[in-house]
Order: C-alpha cells, then structure tokens, then sequence
C-alpha cells in the first residue's frame, strides 16, 4: 500500500552495511519482483479481493435469474455456469488467498521475523495465481462455456463439460501448487523464524491457527489434485476412474473429493478463529480465555475433520454403519468448536469493551457463524440430512459459516490491523455503516433460504416452482444490498485507507491490543526485526 | 426427558407463531411485489411461504420431522443461553459505563465442564438418529419393487416384482411448463412439476425404489415421504417408502445433472388398494396396444406424425420447435447431418449422443420412436429430403 512505499523512500538505511540487498525496486518491479512479505501480503489481499468482486458479480447475476421463476435472462446451461464459477472463483481465489494475504502480512510480524522463511517462493507462489485465475475466469470465453459441473466436479458430469474443464483443472493444480508453497513457506516460519523467547505456547493463536491450516493444506490439496488428474485422464487418455461406461465408480470421485474437501472447509475457517482470537481480547481489554484449550480444540476440529468426508454422500446409498459412524464423527466436531465459542465469551466477560468496526466484525461472527454451527449440526443427523441435502438448507448452511464466518473474520481483521498497515486509521462512522448493512443484508439473503431448503427447493436450479418465489425475492434483494455494502466498502473505506487520506494511525491504536505488531510503528516499515527483537517473558513486547 | 420433549415439539408445531410468520411474511411479499400472484399451495408438493419440512406421508418422514424439530428446539435452547450471556455482557461489561476489565484468563474446571456437557448433550441428539437411520436403511421385505432409472433429463420406471411387475414408461415434464419457463411466464400451482406419465403405487404398502443412471448422477427425492437417493449410473442403491395417505406427491431432481436439472420433477401417486389394481389392469393393457411392432413398415406420413410427438417429448426442450436450437445447441434445420444423403449417420448421432453426451445418447427409445423421430426431422421445417427410416434401419444401426 501507498503509505508503505512512502515510508520506505523516506527511511534511510545507512546503519546497515549490506543497505544494497535490501533497497526495494521501485516502480513495477517492486511488485513483480517482490519478495517483501508486506508487498506479497498486499498483493495476495488485492488480488483476493478483485476475485471477490468477481465472484460477487457471477452471485448477483444467479440471484437475478431467481428473483423470479421462469427463465428471464440466461438459459440453465449458463446459470450452472454461474454457479460453477462463483464458487471454484470464491473458494480458490477469494477466500484461500486473502487468508494467505494475512498470513504473510502478519505472521513475521506477529512472532518478530524478518521476513517469511522462503521470499522467492513467496513470490512464486503469489504469482502462479495471476495465470490461473486468468484461465479460470477466462474458461467463460471458450468454446461451450465455463465448467458448468457445480464447484465439487462431480463424475461423470465433468465428462460432458467442454475444453473449459480442462482449463479449470489446470487452474486448480497450479492454485494447490501456490497454496502448498505458501503453507511450506507458513510453517516454516512459524517453527524456525520465531524471535528468542517466543515458544510455541505464547505465539499469538493467529500463527497457531494458520500453522495447523497449512499442515491441512499439505495434506489434502494433492489429494484434490489426484482427483482432478484423474477426471483429466478420464476425459483425455481412455482411463476410466470415475466412468460407469468404463467400469469405473463416479462415487470413487465424491470420496476423494471430499476427503480433500471436507479439511478444505476448515482451511477457510481456521485462520479466521486466528483473527477473532486476537480482536476480542483487544477490545475486551483481558486476556484471551483459555489460550491452551484454544489450541487443542483447533488441533481437534483439523484432526476429525479427517474422518467426517462422507457426510456430504449421505444421499448416495453408504451402508447403515458407514452413515452412523460418519453421522457420530461429524457430531463431535459440535464439541470443540463449541469450546472455541465459549472461550471467546468468556474471554468478553467482566471485561471492558469498546466496540469499534473490527469488534463489531468479531461479535458479528461469533453470533452469525454459531448460527451456521448450528444448521451444521443440524445436518450431521443423517436422517434429517436425507430431507435436506442438496437443498438451499445446505446453501444457507454453508454461506453462514463462510460468509459470516470467514468473511466476516477478515473483514475485523482488516479494520484491526490496516492502521498498521497503511499508517491512516479507517473511518469509524464508515465501517460501521460498513458492518451494519453488511449485517443486515447478509441475513436477509441466506435467513430465507432455510425456509426454502425445509420446503424441498433443490440447489442448482436455474427456474422453480411458483410456491417458492417470495423468498427468492428476498433473498435476491438481500444479495444485491450485499453487493453494494462491499463496493461501498472499497471505495469509502479500503481506497481512502490505501491512499494514505484519513488520521495518522498511532503505533498501536487499540488500547488493548497486545503482540509484536505494535511494538513496531505504523505503518510497518519495509523492514522490520531484521536482527531478532528481545522479548518480555511473555512475549508480547520487546525490550529496548 | 423424551416425553416433555415430544409435548415441546407437538407444541412448537401447532403453534400459532407459525402462521403468524406467515401472515406478516405474506404481506412483506404482497408489499414487495405490489400485486399477488396467482399461485397457492400445491399439496403433497409445495406450499407458498412454507417454513418447515412438509407435511409427512410416511412413517421415515414423521421421524425425520420429529428429528428436526428435536434438534432445532435443542439448538435454540442453547443458543439462546450461551448469546444471552453474550449480550449481556455486551451490555454490562463496557469500557462506557466504566466498568473495569477482570484479570482471570484461565480455569481447567469450566474447560472441562463445557467440554463435557455438549459431549453428553451431542449422545442424546445422536440416540434417536441411531433409531432412524436403522429404520430408513431397512429396504427387506418390499411389497412392491420399482426401478427408477435417471436420464438427461427425465426418469424411466420399471416395475420390477410385486403388482403390476412389468410395466414400464417414461416420465418427463409436460412439455408446455418447459415452454413457460423459457418464455419466462410461469403459471400454475403445479408449475414444473407436471409430468406427462405419474409414478403409481398402492397405499399402505412397502415400496422399494431401485435407483440407477443412464449417464450422470441423478436423485430421486420425494420430501413428503422422506426419500432422497442418488441414482448412479453403472451402480443400483435402494431405498424404501410406505405411503399413508392416498393423494399426490411432488419431487424433482435433487444431484446437478447438467442443463435440464431443474426440469425433471417426480410425480408420484398414491392409490388406494382397488384403484392400483384398476391402474395396473388399464396400464397394461394400453401398453399391449401401443406395442409397436417392430416389423411395421411405415408410410411417410405415418412416420412423421408419430415423429412429431415424439420430438416434442423428448428433443423439444433443446432443439427448439423451430428446429433451430440456440446457443451450444445445434440446429437440426438445414443440418448437414439431418439432410445427408446416408440416413444411418443421423441415426447413430441419436442412438449415441455426440460432442461427449451434450447431445445426449438416446438409445432407450425404441425402434420405432427413433424412425419416427429421425424421418421427422428430416421432413420439417426447411428439411426436404423426402427420406423415411423405418424401424429396422434402426435396428440395424443399434449394432454397429
């Protein structure tokens, strides 16, 4: 950002010999060439943030062949399009890179390293994302369309798909590739980069959550990559995995899909318990409840989430002991997720709260993503599952915990620490207005769309019965009052913040906020702990 | 425990909350689109402004329904308890009202305890389920054996063992709800749940659907009996209902099937003992006259007629009525295929599907419908050829 690069031209390296090496190249190098983990960090956000508005669009235009039945503005061919695209661009492109977006920005910062272990492959694996969302995004141009399949793929439907679903599989092997590189490059960091006197129980639980998260990455995206290889031989080299006409098992695919898919759900969300855990505290003015428990639970909700895949295939006809024992595993997820919840209200109590825009974010989350906790819950029982699965219950499901989960997660994360970022504080009417709309017009999209899930209405569908039209307008006008609240949030309060306009942010300027980001100024310069920082015994300040 | 929770439940649902939501939400809507529509519940499918699972017809779906409510009265229980003290503290614990922050940060005895009860709480959600899903997974004994086979996009029932055992047809939807659809006038409580061709089975009697696919996955969904299968091509599942009450029943396609998805409902009706019987008797019949032979050799008038109903069933929804698809879909007015000389050609595109199944295969129709269809085409709209398939060309083509 701006404020960053303003800082940089105006502070002088003269006390250091090896000055040359570090100097940042200026113009499009320094972003091309970048292996700053604040420039890299800044790139993975914008980047992220270009492909929300993107698959924000392709959300409105479903949203607007639903507002009423009968087909007004695209034949169904392209609306599976829409809804393909919206969420292979919101998953791959929106949600896992911000949150690696963050994760470069914060964690050197937050256990007081100099930079990420591996800053070329930082570079790397930024950059082996501009091509594939190219060609992802691009797949709309080809012959017969965008990969119209739904964003799980499943066999045989990927079979029909045209030359489209070979662009986005290759989309998707180079975006695992960045994401592994990136998760080497996390872990790394967090294990052999930390300050003297930063030991693993007192890191903050941001570097905790997102270090469990890249371990989940390394273990299920070439599980996702196999699965996606092997739907490409299928089409291309007379194998035939997945293909019934070969002797092959589509529903081969949905195990594989989902063993990958399933750790896939909380690689999007535990970075963000991360964000939540470091902004209630703040703003409590009180240590974070339980840090310990909070720790295990996180390491209990990534290590289940291995053994809870099939219950997205209840409806595929598993014999009775695979759907209970799936049905009793995804239900013990209830136990620590619910812990991490009640640790974060306890962490509010008796204490002395002030609710500024990322505070506003964090409670917002905690109570709107309990409500998606809950449906989840609701659908881990198979049989009721069997009523709802495939429904738009499981779409309000799922939009809740990712939405308001970890959208909302990074959206406090970015009110919390942009002032560190871009050395102006946002504008706090502003954000509220920000948070409140968000607020309301989320709810007023995903809240109906449980009636219409109980009610029978199939997801993926392009027209409906009549019976089902006042919700879908609702919901329609909801998303469109959505939309709107995130242009208004780039233009009046992301845009303003990056163009440097807006108070001079203090050092630190939440008055609860503890960590080694605010021990440096802000905005952060270029550089910062190029020699390990001496820490306090708990390792939350640095000594002079 | 279970007893006060079955009066909560009875309770929850006769509630009058309920119809209020309703109302207040029916005006909201009323407001909101300045007029009413002309639409009202459709039943045994769905209602306007429904909030809930719909009314069950099966003993699987009762359960499922208890379930839920079960669950839902459970969570909000909880919910209500652990945000209450959330906002309460919101309230209370303010910096604005100087209230100073505590210093405790730790205790291993709430860890436990909060912990613990959800574990015990999750057992009790977890006991009923048990029971439901060893009831609905039960699929012996069946009285009455039916196959449901998924197609792009319609579904083909066989009636494999028990009353009625070898009848079979197609169901698809009623070729004008598809034309309203596009057209983007919809009308009708029954809007896109029509078929040409119900579903019948007796009452009361166990019923076991036989689930499979022609080309990609499907699922057969009926809510009002609790039923939801995948039907996967190259495998069989199995699932069962007994309905309870005679009368209607709605579903569609629940598993993205490619374009159509939206377009393939499921009608089944519920008959009582006598009237099964009546249909089966009748149904049988009609498909002893309507055999075709396929020895027949047809005229070309004969042909195209038979043709045309035919292309309105099944190659309408894509091809258009003009012939000129749209689109990813090909014209089949002024197609090359379609006026080549060499009457096989056109013949194996429709037995085998072209361009990776976008044009699907349909070799489940017969002979004669493929005849009839393919010399339809190719004597319509701009198409003269003046060339007749008969069914054994068709024949012939199946073995190549």
């Amino acid at each position: 950002m701006s404020a960053v690069i303003d800082h940089h031209a105006g502070h002088a390296h003269d006390d250091h010999a090896h000055d040359d090496h570090h100097g940042a190249p200026h113009g499009w190098r320094r972003w091309v060439y970048a292996t700053n983990h604040k420039d890299i960090g800044t790139l993975y956000l914008l980047f992220s943030f270009t492909m929300f508005i993107i698959g924000g669009i392709l959300a409105l235009l479903i949203r607007l062949e639903l507002f009423h039945p009968g087909l007004q503005f695209f034949n169904p061919q392209l609306f599976n399009q829409f809804t393909t695209m919206h969420g292979l661009i919101m998953v791959f492109g929106a949600i896992m890179p911000a949150f690696v977006g963050f994760a470069n920005w914060m964690i050197p910062l937050q256990v007081g390293a100099a930079d990420m272990a591996f800053a070329r492959m930082n570079n790397l694996s930024f950059w082996l994302l501009i091509p594939a969302a190219l060609m992802l995004v691009g797949s709309f141009f080809m012959p017969g369309g965008a990969p119209a399949a739904g964003w799980t793929l499943y066999a045989p439907l990927t079979l029909q798909m045209g030359p489209s679903m070979d662009a986005g599989i290759f989309a998707m092997h180079i975006m695992g590739a960045s994401s592994i590189m990136g998760s080497i490059n996390i872990i790394v960091t967090v294990l052999n980069m930390r300050a003297p006197g930063m030991t693993l129980m007192k890191m903050p639980l941001f570097c905790w959550t997102w270090l469990i998260t890249a371990y989940l990455l390394i273990a299920v995206m070439p599980v996702l990559a196999g699965a996606i290889t092997m739907t490409l031989t299928d089409r291309h080299f007379g194998t035939s995995f997945f293909n019934p006409a070969g002797g092959g098992d589509p529903v081969m695919y949905q195990h594989i899909f989902w063993f990958f898919g399933h750790p896939e759900v909380y690689i999007m969300i535990l970075p963000a318990f991360g964000i939540v855990s470091a902004v209630v505290p703040a703003f409590a003015r009180k240590r974070l409840f339980g840090y310990t428990s909070m720790v295990y639970a996180t390491s209990s909700i990534a290590i289940l989430s291995f053994i809870v895949w099939a219950h997205h295939m209840f409806t595929t006809g598993m014999p009775v002991t695979g759907q209970l024992f799936f049905m009793y595993a995804t239900m013990l997820i209830a136990i620590p997720t619910g812990v991490k919840v009640f640790n974060w209200i306890a962490t509010m109590w008796r204490g002395s709260m002030t609710f500024e825009t990322p505070m506003l974010f964090a409670v917002g989350f905690i109570f709107v993503f309990t409500m998606g906790g809950f449906t989840g819950l609701i659908l881990s029982v198979a049989p009721v599952d069997i009523q709802l699965q495939d429904t738009y219950y499981v779409v309000a499901h799922f939009h809740y915990v990712l939405v308001a989960g970890s959208l909302y997660a990074m959206f406090a994360g970015f009110y919390y620490w942009s002032p560190k970022w871009t050395g102006v504080m946002y504008n706090e009417t502003r954000g509220k207005i920000h948070f409140w709309a968000s607020l309301v017009f989320f709810n007023l999209t995903f809240f109906p769309m449980h009636f219409l899930g109980l009610a029978g209405m199939p997801r993926r569908y392009a027209d409906y019965p009549m019976q089902f039209t006042d919700f879908n307008m609702v919901a329609s006008i909801g998303a469109l009052g959505f939309g709107l609240s995130q242009v208004y949030f780039f233009f009046f309060i992301v845009l303003p913040c990056m163009r440097g306009i807006g108070a001079k942010a203090p050092q630190k300027p939440w008055e609860g906020a503890e960590g080694l980001e605010w021990e440096v100024p802000s905005p952060a310069p270029f550089h910062t702990f190029e020699t390990p920082p001496k820490l306090d015994a708990t390792a939350t300040k640095v000594l002079a | 425990m279970t007893k006060t929770m079955n009066a909560l439940i009875r309770r929850a649902r006769s509630l009058s909350l309920e119809r209020l939501a309703q109302g207040w939400l029916a005006a909201c809507a009323l407001l909101a689109t300045g007029a009413a529509r002309a639409v009202g519940d459709l039943p045994g499918g769905p209602a306007v402004l429904q909030l809930d699972l719909p009314p069950p017809v099966t003993k699987i779906a009762e359960e499922q329904k208890w379930l839920h409510y079960f669950m839902l009265i459970v969570c909000v229980v909880i919910f209500i308890c652990v945000f209450g003290v959330m906002f309460y503290s919101i309230i209370k614990h303010r910096k604005s009202k100087g209230f100073k922050a505590a210093n405790f940060h730790e205790s291993t005895t709430v860890e436990i305890i909060w912990t613990i009860v959800p574990f015990v709480i999750v057992i009790f959600m977890a006991l009923p389920a048990t029971k439901v899903v060893v009831a609905m997974k039960d699929t012996t004994n069946a009285d009455l054996t039916i196959k449901a086979t998924g197609y792009q996009w319609k579904w083909g029932y066989s009636y494999l063992k028990g009353e009625g055992e070898g009848i079979n047809f197609i169901s698809t939807l009623d070729t004008a709800q598809r034309n309203m659809s596009d057209a983007g006038k919809p009308s009708g409580d029954d809007y896109l749940l029509k078929v040409d061709n119900a579903l019948v089975v007796p009452v009361n009697k166990k019923v076991r659907i036989i689930t499979t696919a022609e080309d990609v996955i499907h699922a057969w969904m009926v809510p009002a009996f609790g039923v939801k299968q995948d039907a996967i091509p190259g495998f069989v599942r199995d699932t069962w209902f007994k309905a309870e009450k005679v009368g209607d029943y709605y579903g569609q396609c629940a598993e993205l099937c490619g374009k159509e998805h939206a377009y393939m409902p499921i009608h089944v009706k519920v008959l009582a003992a006598a009237d099964y019987a009546a249909w089966v008797d009748t149904k049988k019949k009609e498909m002893a006259a309507a055999a075709d032979d396929p020895n027949k050799v047809w005229t070309l008038a004969d042909s195209i007629a038979r043709g045309a109903t035919v292309y309105a069933a099944n190659c309408q929804a894509c091809h258009q009525a003009n012939g000129k698809g749209g689109g990813p879909i090909k014209a089949l007015d002024a197609d090359p295929v379609v006026l080549d000389e060499d009457k096989v050609k056109q013949v194996l595109v429709v037995l085998h599907g072209q361009n990776n199944g976008a044009m699907p295969s349909w070799k489940q129709l017969s002979d004669t419908e493929i005849a009839a269809v393919v010399t339809y085409t190719k004597n319509s709209w701009s198409n003269k050829t003046g060339q007749l398939v008969q069914p054994s060309d068709v024949l012939a083509a199946r073995s190549k």
